[in-house]
């Protein structure tokens, strides 16, 4: 079953075109983690998947068309979309008593207890929590909803190391079961690098590079290379070359591990390097060339 | 594939609790209000206020309540009503007033200032139409205030009446003038027509209006809201010299000098006779208010599905 299927989705504001006619599959179950630079158009193909913007080409949700059918979809989608939506007058108890009183999915013995680990007392108003515990409260309404899928927007946007840390082991702990479907975007790719199963580059409007994390693994691998080997490394035409404590660090597509070995420690590149390697060379092209390149690269 | 299939409940209670209920209409609507008086809480603090500043102005003046009614008796029986009346009817009136300011001010800012502190991606992400969140605050100044209004109105104008009451019979002052004067029932009749008929659907084009320009605008809705009605009336009267604009929204405001209705809120003695509830039902000046305000909420609906946070 797949929860997310986009053909030729497109979304042109006045002067930007903001998502440039992407193609997009995610199957239930999977954790996707979309990443790009400030502007490349996560938030707007989120909000185009929520139903929260009109689009042009094709898009189902969990079957529905988002745009057309949104109050049902939202049955079965729950969303963050930023850190700082709850709103500020509302009190927690509120909160909880509105979504049990809308929402047929919603389980508030099970919100209660997730917030019963934590010091957010059910008489406060948003206003006077931290912005920790904003977050807390929303991911405690958020997992106590049986979605199908659920749309993390930057969850985690300025949020201190340890809340970050505890709202990643929450969702995927007391959450995440295989049969829902997860999207999240962030900046902060180490973090989610580990949470994954799937990973998608987007840059200017396109997605640029897709592959799931086994694939990731299996395929793309970072030589730390000896200087003596550097020439015959480099004649393998790696993705992307950078300097570490004055070493070169090569990184490879498809190349076998085996043949890499010998110019060095091999290793599986992290996302983020990944992501600098696919994304940043390409900063100086226009979009067309980087996605075909890239889809090259990638396949 | 079931959401369920897959799903491994810590313990049955659970399982069974996560089992969708479904939920009727009648209920999100019932929340969706629910949610705008725990936003407002002006909406029912206001007139609450008010009532308590009129009951604290009335329990003084009521230290000459005997000589004043003393005197009231000596009047001719049209002045003598209008002399005794006259605190209630200004009770009336002051929470008539605050019922209006506080209408305009909720409208105002009902679709704006979720759009302003980014929440309305949180509301979106609910199983509620934007329809339904679009009556639901509708039904604030049209049935909810109204409602709320009626109610504190009629409680205030009875604690009033009890007071007096209590304060004429301690000084011999016979009690039956009062209560002569001050017939509560139809009084609250008469209230209860002119709050409904008059400020809540025959004043509903002015709210969804506003309701409209809160959904549309990015800042400053309260100008907007009034730019365009006198853009209007500026550019009728200056391209034929006519004012049918103005006087339209004149007669919505303060009342059509030829209808039922204004003689009624006009003349507001003898409510009882005055009522003509078929009349006004029947009135095409109702209904073409009432159609301008659905065209206004389906727009206002419109713009809340498309409008980004601000």
């Amino acid at each position: 079953m797949t929860a997310i299927e986009a053909r030729g989705l497109r979304k042109a504001f006045k002067t930007t075109i903001a998502v440039d006619g992407i193609n997009l599959r995610v199957a239930e179950g999977r954790i996707l983690g979309l990443i790009g630079p400030n502007g490349a158009g996560k938030t707007t193909a989120l909000n185009a998947i929520l139903g929260l913007t009109p689009y042009q080409g094709e898009l189902r949700v969990l079957g529905r068309d988002p745009w057309r059918e949104r109050d049902q979809l939202m049955r079965d989608v729950c969303f963050i979309s930023d850190v700082a939506v709850l709103p500020r007058w509302i009190r927690v108890s509120q909160a909880l008593d509105y979504v049990a009183g809308v929402h047929p999915r919603f389980d508030r013995a099970k919100a209660e207890a997730f917030l019963a680990k934590t010091s957010i007392a059910r008489g406060s108003r948003v206003r006077e929590l931290s912005k920790g515990m904003v977050a807390q409260l929303h991911l405690a309404v958020v997992m106590a909803i049986d979605a199908r899928l659920l749309v993390l927007d930057e969850p985690t946007l300025g949020l201190d190391i340890l809340y970050r840390k505890q709202f990643y082991d929450s969702l995927l702990n007391d959450y995440f079961d295989r049969s829902r479907t997860i999207v999240i975007t962030t900046h902060q790719v180490e973090e989610v690098q580990n949470v994954l199963t799937d990973v998608m580059f987007m840059n200017r409007g396109r997605i640029v590079f897709e592959s799931s994390t086994e694939e990731l693994e299996s395929r793309y691998a970072e030589v730390l290379v000896r200087p003596e080997h550097l020439a015959a490394a480099r004649a393998l035409k790696p993705m992307s070359e950078r300097q570490v404590f004055g070493r070169s660090i090569l990184l490879f597509n498809g190349t076998e591990r085996q043949r890499l070995a010998s110019f060095g420690e091999v290793r599986t590149p992290s996302i983020a390097d990944l992501f600098v390697a696919v994304v940043g060379d390409q900063a100086g092209q226009p979009p067309a060339q980087v996605s075909t390149h890239l889809r090259g690269a990638a396949q | 594939m079931s959401t369920h299939s897959n799903a491994i409940p810590t313990s049955p209670l659970e399982s069974r609790a996560t089992a969708p209920i479904d939920i009727s209409l009648a209920q999100r609507f019932y929340w969706s209000v629910r949610r705008e008086l725990w936003e407002n809480r002006s909406i029912y603090l206001g007139p609450l206020a008010v009532a308590g500043l009129i009951l604290f102005g009335f329990l003084i003046s009521t230290a000459h309540l005997s000589r004043n009614i003393r005197a009231a008796l000596l009047l001719d029986p049209m002045h003598q009503q209008a002399a005794i009346r006259q605190p209630y009817n200004f009770a009336e009136l002051m929470l008539m007033a605050t019922f209006l300011i506080v209408a305009i001010f909720y409208c105002l800012d009902a679709l704006y200032g979720e759009r302003r502190d980014r929440s309305i991606l949180f509301w979106k992400s609910l199983p509620v139409s934007d329809l339904m969140t679009v009556l639901a605050k509708a039904s604030i100044p049209i049935l909810v205030l109204p409602l709320f209004t009626f109610a504190v109105t009629v409680v205030t104008q009875f604690t009033m009446l009890l007071w007096s009451t209590l304060v004429l019979s301690v000084s011999g002052v016979p009690v039956a003038a009062l209560w002569n004067n001050v017939p509560l029932f139809p009084m609250a009749v008469g209230l209860f027509d002119h709050l409904f008929g008059f400020h809540a659907l025959g004043y509903a084009p002015f709210y969804c209006w506003l309701l409209l320009v809160s959904a549309w605008a990015r800042r400053a809705p309260f100008i907007w809201a009034i730019l365009p009605p006198l853009a209007i009336g500026i550019v009728e009267k200056l391209a034929f010299g006519t004012s049918y604009f103005a006087t339209i929204l004149q007669h919505r405001f303060l009342g059509d000098p030829q209808s039922a209705q204004f003689q009624t809120a006009a003349n507001s003695m003898d409510p009882l006779t005055h009522l003509h509830p078929g009349q006004f039902l029947l009135s095409p000046a109702l209904w073409v208010g009432l159609a301008i305000s659905a065209a206004f909420l389906a727009a206002a609906v419109q713009l809340r599905r498309t409008r980004d946070p601000i």
